[in-house]
């Protein structure tokens, strides 16, 4: 690893020893960007995590968060991701359950009681149910609130804005206007498949009907431009595990220059260049006169 | 059967209650969320049995701001700011979690002087955090000169995060591959004198004031104890962790930067209750100190920033005759840089416990999911059990050495 992350124990061993405690509740087993992830069923989460709290040589005492995600185009949108901490091994994991908007996640609020607060704020977030949880209110949102504002379908504005009413003397809700249209930039290139036609390119002849044609998306103005997806740039081709492995093969053959940087700070390396590299002194201007050495007012 | 005979002469408890009969009802008080004693804005739902505590109710979110929403509309550089406003006590170490999420999915390697500037910057903060934190702790039960005092040095802190940063809070210092620039050798030559001078003498005169002072101790020793395994049950950190005995240290155990470098003790409670963690905190400023002259007598020269013109910016000058850095300058501020797709969480210790970012990227240049793991959710949480059974009056000391700030605990 290059980068100057936390460096904990290491992953050798983990995800073996991991299958053997938990047999078949084990779905899924990844050990990328030097980070062991677990997925697991999600009926029986309460098990697994007991015997990853209780078995030695696991020995994960500590829970430290609780993340949903939100992949809307899955069948079961929401990943519960929860980040366990083993204070005596000194290494951390990852147990990941997926659910949607229906099926309850069992809560471990009877294993750690912190997971009281944290199961709260993902179903505030995603509408994830914990069945178990004795408290499952909302914790960051309003008093009131309506809707799950992390998931991915809700606007980034919302839909309410509230503000102090002079005539009514409380505060008033009333629905979201902007002043400015939210401003959402493209950073796809056309090279990198970006799914519009630049203008005049609809005159060139389509080139083959193998391909589909690219949906031309006309700049109608939009309602509601904080409800569409936001534009992203082209995704990179390498997934950071990847970058990481490659990273750590190169490591290995260049092993005797480490201590160099990895590109010098020279012009030569960065294509800066000199303005002149075989001009020698730059020539006399004409037009300047030299000064006899007296300063501006001679 | 006496009741039996009550009830024949029509005698109830209510038109004629005897001492045993009478049944006092607990009550429910509202504490914030405008309160000095809150440490911003924490409303808590307090039900009393006369002055005895039976439970606790902490209503937060009151300063809710969608933090990790608005991080996954912005792209990686700017949504580096958003960290400065969680904790605004200590800006530095809030940056550090993340940009080190992002330079591990990137891969990427920071230069040494960056890293030495880094562990420099996040202990100031710590000292910064620390004076905030012990001086209204100290002020929440009752003394009033130890926090001017404190406040001093949180002043000269703050003068150092300008010169460093150009701001005194929200410094947006910490950059993916480095830090934003170099600092000048003044300001560095400044902080050590200021750690040699200045900062022993009014730190050390402050807590010479309450440290052995009675009315300090009788509002602080054995309130709020936690055991060690409430401590790992709650999912505490930190000083927190720490007081309650257990001798945790993400920077000792998990070093990042060069914390494997530094030499410093981790200071722990023996008892686990609100003295403790003040006395932990002291400890760590004095260690904090040390550190900081460690960092002063070994940061190497060099670049601060990251070489890789795809994530870090070139240099002025080189943008006015490279036509290729002026290139990247441009596709680096509009654009961004792309981080390849994977998932990572990677926590640090802030002053106040385990910080954490869970950063989920799909190969763009956006986070598709950023988590803040706050260090204030545990911790206020587990206010509840910790303050059953004690007084009233309790409740600000036991809230002082939580050390809570909401722009963290709400995001």
């Amino acid at each position: 690893m290059r980068a100057p992350a936390p460096r904990y124990a290491a992953n050798d061993g983990v995800i073996e020893h991991a299958a053997a405690a938990l047999g078949d509740l084990l779905v899924e087993a990844s050990d990328l960007v030097g980070e062991v992830s677990l997925t697991v069923p999600r009926e029986r989460l309460v098990d697994v995590m007991t015997r990853l709290r209780d078995t030695p040589g696991l020995e994960y005492q500590q829970l430290m968060e609780i993340a949903g995600v939100d992949y809307p185009s899955r069948p079961e949108r929401f990943d519960v991701v929860y980040c366990l901490l083993s204070l005596t091994r000194n290494h951390r994991i990852r147990v990941r359950v997926t659910t949607d908007e229906e099926q309850p996640v069992p809560s471990v609020t009877g294993i750690w009681p912190v997971a009281g607060w944290l199961e709260r704020e993902v179903y505030d977030m995603y509408g994830v149910l914990f069945s178990g949880n004795a408290d499952l209110r909302r914790i960051l949102t309003d008093y009131g609130f309506r809707g799950h504002p992390f998931r991915k379908d809700f606007p980034l504005s919302g839909y309410v804005e509230m503000r102090y009413s002079e005539e009514e003397k409380r505060v008033v809700y009333q629905p979201v206007s902007l002043a400015q249209d939210f401003r959402n930039f493209d950073f796809m290139s056309p090279w990198e498949g970006a799914e519009y036609v630049l203008p005049g390119d609809e005159k060139a002849p389509t080139p083959a009907p193998a391909a589909t044609p690219p949906t031309p998306k006309t700049a109608e103005p939009s309602t509601n431009v904080a409800a569409q997806p936001q534009a992203k740039g082209a995704q990179s081709p390498v997934t950071a595990d990847q970058l990481r492995k490659a990273d750590a093969e190169a490591a290995e053959k260049a092993k005797a220059d480490v201590d160099k940087p990895k590109v010098s700070e020279d012009t030569g390396d960065t294509g800066a260049g000199k303005p002149h590299p075989d001009d020698g002194p730059a020539p006399a201007d004409p037009d300047v006169v030299p000064t006899k050495g007296e300063g501006q007012n001679q | 059967m006496s009741e039996f005979l009550d009830e024949l002469e029509g005698r109830t408890d209510a038109a004629d209650p005897t001492s045993g009969d009478a049944e006092i009802q607990n009550y429910t008080i509202n504490f914030g969320p405008q309160h000095p004693a809150a440490h911003g804005v924490l409303r808590l739902v307090l039900e009393l049995d006369g002055e005895i505590i039976e439970r606790i109710d902490p209503h937060v979110g009151l300063l809710h701001r969608g933090t990790e929403k608005l991080i996954e509309y912005k792209t990686y550089q700017q949504a580096l700011p958003y960290f400065d406003r969680l904790d605004y006590c200590s800006p530095m170490c809030m940056e550090h979690s993340y940009v080190l999420a992002v330079e591990k999915l990137l891969d990427l390697e920071v230069p040494l002087r960056a890293q030495y500037l880094r562990v420099f910057f996040a202990e100031l903060t710590r000292i910064m955090n620390h004076m905030l934190n012990l001086g209204s702790h100290v002020m929440d039960v009752g003394a009033m000169t130890p926090n001017l005092w404190l406040f001093e040095i949180r002043e000269d802190c703050m003068g150092f995060y300008e010169r460093a940063s150009g701001a005194r809070m929200h410094a947006n210092y910490f950059r993916v591959g480095g830090v934003h620039q170099d600092v000048p050798l003044k300001l560095l030559t400044d902080i050590s004198d200021w750690l040699d001078t200045r900062l022993p003498r009014l730190f050390e005169d402050a807590i010479s004031l309450v440290a052995e002072n009675r009315i300090f101790k009788q509002r602080n020793v054995d309130i709020a104890i936690v055991s060690r395994d409430d401590a790992i049950r709650w999912g505490f950190s930190g000083p927190m962790i720490r007081g309650a005995g257990i001798p945790w240290d993400i920077r000792k155990s998990q070093p990042y930067d060069v914390y494997d470098r530094m030499e410093f003790d981790v200071p722990v409670g023996t008892r686990g209750d609100c003295y403790d963690r003040f006395m932990v905190r002291v400890e760590e400023v004095r260690q904090s100190a040390r550190i900081m002259k460690q960092c002063l007598a070994e940061m190497p020269e060099g670049p601060v920033m990251t070489t890789d013109r795809k994530v870090g910016p070139p240099k002025r000058g080189e943008m006015k005759r490279s036509m290729e850095a002026l290139i990247h300058h441009f596709k680096l501020y509009t654009e961004g840089y792309h981080v390849p797709a994977g998932e990572v969480y990677v926590a640090t210790e802030s002053p106040k416990g385990e910080f954490g970012v869970y950063l989920v990227s799909d190969g763009t240049n956006k986070p598709y999911r950023c988590k803040i793991r706050p260090t204030a959710f545990s911790h206020l949480q587990a206010m509840d059990f910790m303050s059953r059974g004690h007084m009233l009056a309790d409740t600000t000391a036991i809230l002082g050495a939580l050390d809570i700030v909401f722009g963290e605990c709400d995001r």
